[in-house]
């Protein structure tokens, strides 16, 4: 071997080198799986979600809310579901601009919150978000929508009922996924489309309703909602970075509009 | 951005939080909103949740978030004396580190970007320089 070879391939294990050194760092799988992973902060908002499904262009946001659903059920875990429903349904009032069906909506949240038994202080968020709808301050009605779900949590964990933290977050996670499947579905684009990716969200959730107490998991609804997910789950698998079609967005939307149905209507039935 | 900030801190006192938090991790809750405060005058919206803890040598906090393809993030962090400097990075579901635009200013920093794909991430804080430390977390989109 001459001394150009020789050179030569120094310098290819050189740049090998150099170019396994430039890989970017990986976490090891027993590191992600340790994770946090927590309410507050592992699960988007609905203003979130919607956010992104308006960056190729504005859905329209009015054709997508929704009339009143009924505010007396009887049922604390379907009282939750709603509730988060009806956040969710907030923060669509807020991006179709609609101040009266903000009100509105402020309104049936404090009902339902009251029915749970949160906090007074919830009666002051009740003021200022129909004072922002007055004003028209759409920025300010989004940051009170969040702080509203959150204290309503806040006051769940005070009292003691953890358990229904859980659904209320998945009751909006299904309304926002109801909603933004279907605006999807009537303007598809695959950049819209592909925000319905969510499968460790799902899991996530799915996995903290199994963690509820038992007879909270008993609840007749609770039980259907938490089958349902499984399915959902798979339904929101799509590989990274791939936009589903517009068959799959379908399957999403019909698979959460059931969902919702069974949450809204089970009232009767207990 | 001054009702963005008002409104976190309101609720920082107001609000029970899933638990208690230390006096601490309370400051360090009001150092970040000041960071992510920054934000807001770009049109990014601050999440009203956050994640608090202690912040160790050597031992990374790993935090797990579920973000959308389209939005831009920018993730803050804020911990106190006696942390001199952290760092934050974000990795994707596959555990592989994502390019990302960052701000480091001793005991505070920040890193943003868009994902391309819709799924859970990894944010990952890292106690640089300094003892162990109070940090919080939270985390603006636009």
């Amino acid at each position: 071997m001459n001394r150009w070879t020789r050179l030569a391939g120094a310098a290819f294990v050189f740049v090998c080198c150099t170019l396994i050194g430039a890989e970017p760092a990986r976490l090891p799988a027993d590191q992600m799986a340790k994770a946090i992973r927590n309410d507050s902060i592992s699960i988007p908002t609905p203003g979130e979600l919607f956010a992104a499904l308006s960056k190729p262009g504005k859905p329209n946001w009015s054709g997508q809310i929704r009339g009143p659903i009924p505010t007396t059920y009887k049922n604390r875990p379907q009282i939750a579901l709603n509730l988060g429903g009806l956040i969710a349904d907030g923060f669509i009032a807020v991006e179709a601009q609609d101040s009266q069906q903000v009100k509105n909506i402020g309104t049936d949240i404090i009902k339902m919150a009251k029915a749970l038994g949160v906090s007074e202080n919830i009666l002051s968020r009740g003021n200022s978000i129909n004072e922002f709808a007055e004003n028209n301050e759409w920025d300010a009605l989004q940051e009170e929508l969040e702080a509203t779900q959150n204290e309503v949590k806040s006051s769940m964990q005070s009292h003691r009922d953890q358990d229904l933290i859980i659904l209320v977050s998945v009751g909006g996670w299904i309304r926002g996924t109801q909603v933004v499947s279907a605006a999807v579905l009537q303007n598809y684009d695959e950049r819209s489309a592909k925000v319905l990716r969510q499968p460790a969200l799902v899991n996530f959730i799915h996995a903290q309703m199994n963690d509820v107490s038992p007879d909270m998991r008993d609840d007749p609804l609770v039980k259907e909602v938490s089958d349902q997910l499984g399915g959902i789950e798979k339904l929101v698998t799509f590989p990274p970075g791939k936009a589903p079609s517009i068959d799959e967005v379908r399957k999403v939307n019909e698979a959460v509009g059931h969902v919702m149905d069974e949450i809204q209507q089970k009232s009767e039935n207990k | 951005m001054r009702l963005a900030i008002a409104l976190s801190i309101f609720l920082l006192i107001a609000g029970a939080p899933a638990r208690a938090e230390s006096d601490k991790e309370v400051e360090a809750h009001k150092v970040v909103l000041d960071l992510a405060g920054a934000f807001s005058n770009d049109g990014f919206k601050m999440r009203d949740g956050h994640w608090t803890g202690t912040l160790k040598s050597k031992e990374p906090a790993l935090i797990a978030v579920n973000l959308y393809a389209g939005n831009h993030y920018w993730f803050s962090v804020g911990a106190l004396e006696p942390a001199k400097k952290i760092d934050v990075s974000v990795y994707d579901e596959t555990g592989r580190q994502v390019t990302t635009e960052s701000y480091n200013e001793g005991e505070r920093a920040a890193a943003g970007f868009s994902p391309t794909s819709s799924g859970q991430y990894y944010i990952s804080v890292a106690l640089l320089e300094g003892a162990p430390s109070s940090f919080c977390l939270v985390y603006s989109y636009k």
